[in-house]
């Protein structure tokens, strides 16, 4: 293993990481108002998409804010059914990933090509020239974000309101905190962070939707959030962690020997996803009203 | 007190009862109708007749005895699907894994090609290597969640995955066809599930899956087992103070539902004609989404193994009608809205209490109007 191939490594891992993390950092801000979000995995997607398309029509800035946009309608689709309506989240999460499973393989057969869509040069986000080759300006996104958020989380009377809303939200009603409206922003931002996470993928990294696109990412991201145990900062590692192992797999199967058969190179990020998430059980402890929906008495 | 009026309100009374026992299935039918209108908007939209392809939809599913023949043979794996997901939630928990354990399991029953047996054995001992697979595959997120704590929505998650590239590694190197490096082996004819209907690919298997449900259905109201099941989803709390070992009920549910997932592997490999075998080669197109599909009709049978023999027939006639309203002369629409419709349909079961919904909907619209009405000064109209 050369230097370049570590350097080569490390890229691919940074790009690997930022959809991940900011997917993760987007859950974690609704799993602390109490909102679980299994539909992540289909915002991916859906995301993706929906940015490749506005990519092609208005250039990546635009593609950022298409898929931005439809994650979060997508996240407040998830937080009004289960605010005001009282629905059951698994479920809700299980139909979006469904939804979006059908919703891009039908989209992509309609632009033409089935099952793949490939991303114009001129629609994709440039990267940046640097030392270790091409880095896409999203990973400075991705880096910062946490940071951010945890400091919001900690240190404003927003993220508070945020912490009783998930932990007590009896509490928080006494106290005149909008229990729902607050799981609602909360929500909708962690489906927007998914949005802009799939935008990533199709414009910024892959540069091609297929309908395996998210290939488990929202599922992965969800590992991430119990792994980090609500800390985003945590999330940023372990989101690296992952991009990792991806990476790993991605490079491995580049090498002209072909060592072990890329079908088990590719279950590696998902067995380090089960090794870590059972050993970082134990001392994570999650809110206490995450994934009920709160009903005034 | 007239004897009439008596007997009218008794009428009255079972008629009552009779509404609210159907409660369930009756949202269930509106959750149906709302997943296509969405996607009847959703083809309107794409530029498509939403009406026609419907027709097309309908006449594919149920229009005749060859048409009813394709629906029941679609329903078939999605019955055991189905039953893994719901058996779990009855234990309460959210096994999302039936898509890896099919595959590991219609691997397993492909292994069968390596023997010769008399045709009848060879089919089952086909049926038990799935068997066995499915619960293999299903016991790890168990154990992950009984020793670790590991969320089983993670860990079948991955292990779909896992899953999906262990088939696929298998099917590409261990169990390949030595003459179509593509496909895998082709299940003999032993050990095949005969054809029911001639010319259809609706085979013996169906009463494979509806004799695992009815058992299941045994399982979960007949037997003490089931009862433990059922107790410990509904408040595990008070199962383990009424002396349940919440623990052993988790494992019960998952080995179930595995099994039931690899005999779901089995009759797509071993009961669907022509290729009797798995194409690694293409990502397995026959044997994809199977799981997940069956997740859909889980929940709009509720998680009742009658109700998801019931719902079954409907996703299954979505799909062999899909497959119709897609060559459907001048309204081709891709079969892939099929997905759309279920996952739409999947939202609207996720709000409890759906029928309630358009009268609270309209409450809540008296109230907003209401309110604008009292405020009354044209200063707030533009803003409102």
């Amino acid at each position: 293993m050369s230097w370049s191939d570590v350097v080569s490594l490390l890229r691919i891992a940074l790009h690997a990481m930022v959809p991940i993390t900011l997917t993760a950092v987007g859950e974690i801000v609704s799993e602390t108002a109490g909102l679980f979000n299994i539909g992540l995995e289909g915002i991916l997607l859906i995301s993706a998409f929906a940015g490749a398309l506005g990519a092609r029509i208005g250039g990546p800035w635009m593609g950022f804010l298409v898929g931005a946009g439809v994650g979060a309608a997508i996240g407040l689709v998830f937080a009004v059914i289960n605010t005001y309506w009282k629905g059951t989240q698994m479920v809700t999460g299980i139909g979006i990933n469904l939804f979006a499973m059908g919703f891009v393989a039908f989209g992509l057969i309609q632009l033409g090509a089935p099952g793949f869509h490939a991303v114009a040069r001129t629609a994709q986000l440039a990267k940046w020239r640097t030392p270790m080759g091409a880095m896409s300006p999203v990973i400075v996104v991705a880096l910062i974000l946490p940071f951010l958020v945890h400091w919001f989380m900690k240190r404003t009377r927003a993220g508070l309101i945020l912490k009783a809303a998930g932990e007590m939200p009896e509490a928080a009603d006494v106290a005149g905190i909008n229990v729902n409206v607050t799981r609602l922003l909360a929500a909708t931002f962690g489906g927007m962070l998914a949005g802009v996470a799939g935008a990533y993928m199709s414009i910024a990294w892959i540069g091609s939707v297929t309908k395996d696109l998210s290939a488990g990412r929202g599922f992965i991201a969800l590992a991430t959030v119990v792994f980090s145990g609500l800390n985003p900062i945590l999330a940023l590692v372990g989101g690296f962690i992952f991009g990792f192992f991806q990476g790993l797999a991605e490079w491995v199967k580049t090498l002209p020997s072909k060592p072990i058969p890329f079908q088990f190179v590719s279950m590696l990020p998902y067995i380090v996803t089960l090794l870590v998430v059972s050993g970082a059980i134990g001392r994570v402890r999650f809110p206490k009203a995450l994934g009920e929906p709160y009903k005034r008495e | 007190m007239n004897p009439s009026a008596s007997t009218s309100s008794r009428l009255l009374r079972g008629l009552h009862r009779t509404v609210t026992g159907l409660h369930p299935a009756l949202e269930s039918l509106l959750a149906a109708a709302i997943g296509l209108l969405i996607g009847a908007l959703l083809m309107h939209i794409w530029g498509f007749n939403p009406w026609k392809a419907y027709w097309a939809l309908l006449r594919g599913a149920y229009g005749g005895s060859y048409e009813w023949a394709s629906t029941l043979s679609r329903a078939t794996p999605l019955i055991l699907t189905a039953l893994t997901f719901s058996v779990c939630v009855r234990a309460g928990m959210f096994n999302i894994g039936a898509e890896g354990q099919m595959l590991i399991g219609a691997m397993a029953a492909i292994c069968v090609t390596y023997f010769k047996m008399p045709p009848g054995i060879h089919l089952l001992v086909g049926l038990f290597f799935a068997l066995v697979a499915g619960a293999a595959w299903s016991i790890v997120p168990a154990l992950l969640k009984i020793t670790r704590g590991v969320s089983e929505v993670i860990s079948t998650i991955m292990f779909n995955w896992i899953g999906r590239w262990l088939a696929l590694y298998i099917a590409i190197y261990v169990i390949v066809d030595p003459q179509r490096a593509e496909k895998t082996l082709t299940v003999p004819v032993t050990a095949r599930f005969p054809i029911l209907v001639r010319g259809t690919d609706f085979s013996y298997a169906f009463f494979l899956s509806v004799f695992v449900a009815l058992v299941l259905y045994f399982i979960l109201w007949h037997t003490t087992m089931g009862y433990e099941v059922r107790a410990s989803g509904l408040n595990p709390t008070a199962a383990r103070y009424g002396g349940i070992r919440n623990k052993r009920t988790m494992i019960w549910s998952f080995l179930l539902g595995g099994m039931a997932a690899g005999l779901a592997g089995a009759t797509i490999v071993m009961g669907m004609p022509p290729s009797y075998a798995a194409f690694g080669g293409g990502a397995f197109p026959e044997l994809t989404n199977i799981g997940f599909d069956g997740m859909a009709v889980a929940m709009v049978g509720r998680n009742h193994p009658i109700g998801i023999l019931v719902a079954a027939v409907l996703f299954g006639g979505l799909n062999a009608g899909g497959r119709v309203m897609q060559f459907y002369g001048s309204n081709p629409v891709p079969l892939e809205m099929v997905r759309i419709v279920m996952g739409a349909i999947v939202l609207a079961m996720s709000i409890p209490e759906l029928i309630r919904l358009f009268p609270a909907l309209r409450d809540q619209g008296e109230n907003l109007i209401r309110r604008l009405r009292r405020k009354d000064g044209p200063s707030k109209e533009g803003s409102a």
